[in-house]
């Protein structure tokens, strides 16, 4: 069995959640080839060609996937994609922008954000906002399909010795153009992929509150995120929401400033391995899902974290 | 120019669904049913565009059992013009959704399609990408704006790095985020009026797809219970427990 998977990448390196998206792959199991569809992206490429497990890269370089429109990455994934017998892509904003166009140009089901590969054809993924797990079986000829990323332990990003093959087709849709992007710049590591996670919600009151979990989060190596609450009233932007329709994250240690502990949040962190809720409210349903709770006002527990670290 | 928007009935946002002890099915019996929250948005998307005078009609569409006249009702007492049921009892997964909004969208020829980026039950955030390359329109998923200027719309994309704008040609699918815009509620007067509008019904077999499911769900079950841990006393004992205890700081 032969699987494509569209790699998450800058065109400069590949993403981590390329790496869980190979570790899915493994377990459906079959050969293995990463599409990197972007401009310039050869060193992108080299990086792919090294992931364990991977044995052939494709490259489409062209102008036309420069910013990966979903409009022209799409009709590649589906010229190459038809030859396949699976194509994967991490549920990332780019994967979910993109390959359900694909699929439907393949005239095939997606399969949305598995968490287990159960057999050849069937998978387990959530819904209701992970309060139902659903088992699904696809008879479709090629299954698509998206990755949560956090259900899958990345493979190494080293050790691996792949093909490199340029692809020539050059598909531009010719309706839609890039016109520019704003990328939260930070030193922190990112959400989706640090082992410690610090959130605040709507508790925070306001954007300069927030200061406090920035510094408790650089002493603890931690990236920032927050609750819907706290996006919506402007006090940080809209890349740090995790839930439902946020971020799905699953770190070794998460923390809960000032977060009631809504379904939608919890089915962003619910699978983290630890769980630390702070808030004034004992009865708050946080508190229901975490592993340690501490009943306080964050104004003065926070501090007292920050400076017993 | 025209709009048509997508409205799906879906489980209220508030209820906590769980599934049947057999694992046949999710137990939806007397649960409170609802417009899927992004669906509100993109009607009031498409409303707000109207008052602006760039839209001059906007058609809600529902696909499902007869019930889904409730959710039409509901868009049309926020302003929509006209609804269009496509009823059947099947459920219709989102490839099939996707045809049979290509089919309304052949006979109504739209400028824009407004979807909510996701329903809050199948949580599958497929069906406006599936229309858009069905119909070979351009696509803004996950949109906080939305900018019709001439013959193109400019759209502020969501992304996981940050926000990303693309100017695409329309006619153009639009998919929306959460904070593209707040949803007024209905008034009453307005919830009256909606009784009035048109509402027309048709089938896939009128509409000519073939709506057979390519996924079948074999079981559903309730996700791994988490164990509520403990409260501790104070911020010493906290940092004692993550240090020995748990071993994650
Ligand atoms: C379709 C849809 C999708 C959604 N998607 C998401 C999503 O992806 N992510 C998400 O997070 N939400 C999402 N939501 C919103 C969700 O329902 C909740 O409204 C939101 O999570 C609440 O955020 P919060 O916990 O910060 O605020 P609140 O519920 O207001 O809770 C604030 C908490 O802070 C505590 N607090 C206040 N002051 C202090 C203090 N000084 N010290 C200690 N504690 C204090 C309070 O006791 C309270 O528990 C979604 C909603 C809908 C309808
Ligand atoms: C427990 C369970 C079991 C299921 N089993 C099956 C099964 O065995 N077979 C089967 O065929 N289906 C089944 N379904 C239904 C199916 O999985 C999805 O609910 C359905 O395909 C729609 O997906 P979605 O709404 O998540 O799509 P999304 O792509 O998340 O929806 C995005 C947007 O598309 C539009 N949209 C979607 N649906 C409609 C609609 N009906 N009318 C108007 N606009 C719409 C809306 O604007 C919506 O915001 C099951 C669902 C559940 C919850």
């Amino acid at each position: 069995m032969s699987i494509l998977i569209l790699a998450e990448h800058d065109n400069a390196s590949i993403k981590g959640a390329t790496l869980n998206t190979v570790a899915a792959a493994k377990a459906i199991g079959g050969d293995i080839t990463v599409l990197v569809a972007g401009e310039a992206c050869g060193a992108a490429a080299e990086a792919a060609a090294k992931i364990e497990g991977v044995s052939k890269v494709l490259v489409a370089d062209n102008a036309a996937y420069g910013h990966q429109l979903a409009e022209n990455v799409s009709l590649l994934v589906a010229e190459l994609g038809k030859d396949y017998a699976y194509i994967l892509a991490p549920a990332t904003t780019n994967g979910k922008n993109t390959l359900p166009r694909a699929a439907a140009l393949l005239d095939v089901a997606q399969i949305s954000e598995i968490i287990s590969v159960e057999s050849a054809d069937t998978f387990k993924r959530p819904i209701y906002a992970g309060n139902v797990i659903a088992t699904v079986q696809s008879s479709d000829a090629i299954k698509v399909i998206t990755v949560r990323t956090t259900a899958f332990d990345a493979v190494a990003a080293e050790g691996g010795s792949a093909s490199v093959e340029a692809v020539a087709s050059a598909h531009d849709a010719g309706n839609s153009s890039y016109v520019r992007e704003e990328v939260a710049k930070s030193d922190r590591p990112e959400l989706t992929a640090a082992s410690i996670v610090v959130s605040g919600g709507r508790g925070m009151q306001n954007g300069d509150n927030f200061a406090m979990l920035y510094s408790l989060a650089d002493k603890l190596g931690a990236a920032v995120g927050a609750s819907r609450a706290a996006v919506d009233a402007g006090f940080v932007p809209n890349d740090m929401q995790v839930g439902q329709t946020g971020k799905i994250v699953a770190p070794g240690l998460y923390i809960a400033v000032g977060i009631s502990g809504a379904i939608q949040h919890l089915a962003g962190m619910k699978d983290s391995k630890v769980i630390v809720a702070i808030n004034k409210d004992e009865d708050a349903p946080i508190f229901q899902v975490a592993d340690y709770g501490l009943v306080a006002d964050l104004f003065d527990a926070v501090p007292e974290l920050d400076s017993s670290l | 120019m025209k709009v048509l928007v997508a409205v799906k009935r879906v489980v209220d946002y508030n209820v906590k669904v769980r599934p049947k002890s057999d694992g046949t099915g999710v137990d939806l019996n007397n649960v409170k049913m609802a417009i899927n929250p992004f669906c509100e948005i993109a009607i009031e998307e498409a409303v707000r565009l109207k008052e602006k005078g760039v839209v001059t009609e906007i058609v809600a569409v529902s696909i499902g059992a007869k019930v889904c006249q409730e959710q039409i009702r509901t868009a049309l007492a926020l302003g929509a013009d006209r609804g269009i049921l496509v009823e059947t009892d099947v459920e219709v997964q989102p490839l099939a959704i996707a045809k049979l909004l290509k089919a309304v969208v052949d006979k109504e020829e739209p400028k824009m399609v407004i979807l909510g980026k996701q329903a809050i039950d199948g949580d599958n955030n497929q069906t406006g990408q599936m229309l858009a390359a069905l119909t070979g329109m351009s696509q803004g998923t996950f949109a906080s704006e939305v900018v019709v200027e001439g013959d193109t719309v400019t759209v502020t994309r969501e992304v996981d790095s940050g926000s990303q704008v693309v100017k695409l040609n329309l006619p153009a699918v639009v998919t929306t985020d959460l904070r593209l815009n707040e949803p007024r509620y209905a008034s009453l007067p307005n919830i009256m009026k909606a009784k009035k509008k048109p509402l027309d019904t048709m089938t896939p077999e009128d509409l000519g797809v073939d709506v057979t499911p390519r996924v079948t769900t074999l079981k559903v079950e309730p996700p791994a219970e988490r164990q509520a841990g403990i409260k501790v006393a104070d911020v010493a004992e906290l940092v004692d427990k993550l240090k020995n205890e748990a071993k994650v700081i």
